[in-house]
């Protein structure tokens, strides 16, 4: 009798609750962290892989296709990169359905989709399965960054609720609590791309739990606009330039492991 | 017989279009307004294809147009700029073009696009052809004053010398169409949004 309310996802129960939606929230909760930081010139994105080990085959990842470089940041539309925390197969999907939204729109109205709309686009769609006869909502949440010349750079975060709203600085997933309280003291408006690029990586290098930070762990996005252009240039890291750029903070790993691996 | 001009200048568009309305040989009324105020910042002037459209027609597509431009606005909190709203305006005449009766109208888009501060004029025709131009014509009337367009237009005109510029082609057309049109309506698209101008 305990489970009366919790085995559909369209069913209140007495205190007003949907148990289900409250479930999948749980679910993101333990997935990798992803984190967003919106500067004045650009945004950051960083997340934590979770499926790593020595036996997995990341030669298709090395290059780091158009999409993205593996299972957390993918490349929305040309003005958009996607972060996603939760349940990778519902990820994909959703991926997918925001890839056919955004050229649906450029396909109407000759731009690039604003920011807001793609969000909007996602969360009619999460909502649904609050409401409509289904097993599952979808067990994912997103970070969007992305670029528009309505509102310029912009960052927001939608959960399987359907719910959507925009920050400033934001992050999903495990220690997602820890990660908020960390931005929330580091965080200053008119904060520069440079500046964001470390802050996020110190948040996520506090937040993670391996010592070390390395590009087998992390993924790495920025936004920035292309200064002769004007135009929105998403660039989503390679596993090398994760490393480089790592390296270049001095958050990975010490020379002298490299030094172990070429020899 | 429908004549409509439009032409940019510093910062603005300014949008002529005639006032009378036909149905086959008659003329049904003097003063019908055939510019659109599609948004705070967007004028669409329409006119139809000589000989094979009635007003009520084009000025159904005009208010399909119209109403569709408004809902967007409605649901998403902020207008179409110019260049989409265009676009949008194409995307739908090019539908009915191949469907069993299309709308045969012409239109000038005149725009003030408010996120780069620009104004922007798109010529389409009734083939769903659309063209960014400096200054534009439909009808008749376009044979008289494309010439003067091209002479006298100034991408960096204030306001004045643009209506000047306007003056001349309705005074040429009307000097030398044989159906003249007596009156016009000019509209004027700023930062400040659409507003009625005397000539």
């Amino acid at each position: 009798m305990a489970r009366r309310y919790d085995s559909r996802t369209t069913i209140f129960s007495p205190e007003g609750r949907l148990y289900q939606i409250e479930y999948a929230m749980e679910a993101i909760s333990h997935a990798g962290t992803v984190l967003g930081v919106l500067a004045k010139d650009g945004i950051v994105l960083a997340a934590e892989k979770k499926v790593t080990g020595k036996l997995l085959d990341l030669s298709g990842v090395k290059d780091g296709g158009y999409g993205g470089s593996g299972e957390k940041i993918f490349l929305l539309n040309s003005n958009v990169i996607g972060g996603v925390a939760g349940i990778t197969a519902d990820a994909n999907s959703l991926v997918n359905y925001a890839r056919t939204a955004a050229q649906k729109h450029l396909f109407l109205y000759n731009e690039d989709i604003p920011v807001e709309l793609l969000a909007q686009r996602l969360c009619d769609l999460k909502q649904g399965y609050t409401q409509y006869g289904g097993l599952r909502p979808f067990g994912v949440s997103l970070l969007y960054a992305g670029y528009d010349p309505h509102y310029k750079f912009q960052l927001y975060h939608s959960d399987p609720s359907g719910n959507y709203s925009g920050w400033k600085a934001t992050c999903i997933g495990a220690n997602n609590g820890t990660a908020q309280s960390l931005l929330k003291q580091e965080y200053k408006d008119d904060i520069s791309i440079d500046d964001a690029i470390d802050l996020v990586l110190r948040v996520m290098s506090k937040t993670m739990d391996s010592t070390t930070l390395g590009s087998e762990k992390l993924e790495f996005a920025t936004l920035t606009l292309d200064p002769t252009t004007k135009t929105p240039k998403a660039r989503i890291y390679r596993p090398a330039e994760v490393d480089a750029l790592l390296q270049k903070q001095g958050l990975g790993k010490k020379e002298e492991d490299a030094e172990m691996k070429t020899s | 017989m429908d004549v409509s001009f439009a032409l940019t200048g510093k910062g603005y568009v300014l949008i002529a279009a005639d006032t009378t309305a036909a149905h086959s040989i008659i003329k049904v009324k003097s003063d019908e307004d055939k510019i659109k105020e599609l948004s705070s910042h967007l004028l669409m002037a329409y006119s139809g294809e000589p000989g094979t459209s009635s007003i009520l027609l084009y000025t159904a597509f005009a208010e399909y147009v119209e109403r569709n431009i408004r809902l967007y606005q409605i649901r998403n909190l902020y207008p179409l700029r110019p260049s989409s709203a265009a676009s949008w305006v194409r995307r739908s005449l090019a539908d009915s073009l191949r469907s069993r009766k299309p709308y045969s109208v012409n239109l000038l888009l005149g725009g003030y696009d408010t996120t780069t501060y620009t104004p922007h004029l798109y010529w389409m025709d009734h083939l769903g052809t659309l063209v960014e131009v400096p200054f534009a014509a439909h009808g008749y009337g376009s044979y008289f004053s494309l010439s003067l367009l091209d002479r006298y237009h100034d991408p960096e005109a204030p306001l004045e010398e643009g209506l000047a510029t306007l003056r001349r082609c309705i005074a040429e057309v009307t000097k030398r169409l044989v159906v003249a049109q007596p009156k016009y309506k000019v509209k004027i698209v700023d930062k400040d949004g659409v507003r009625e101008v005397e000539l």
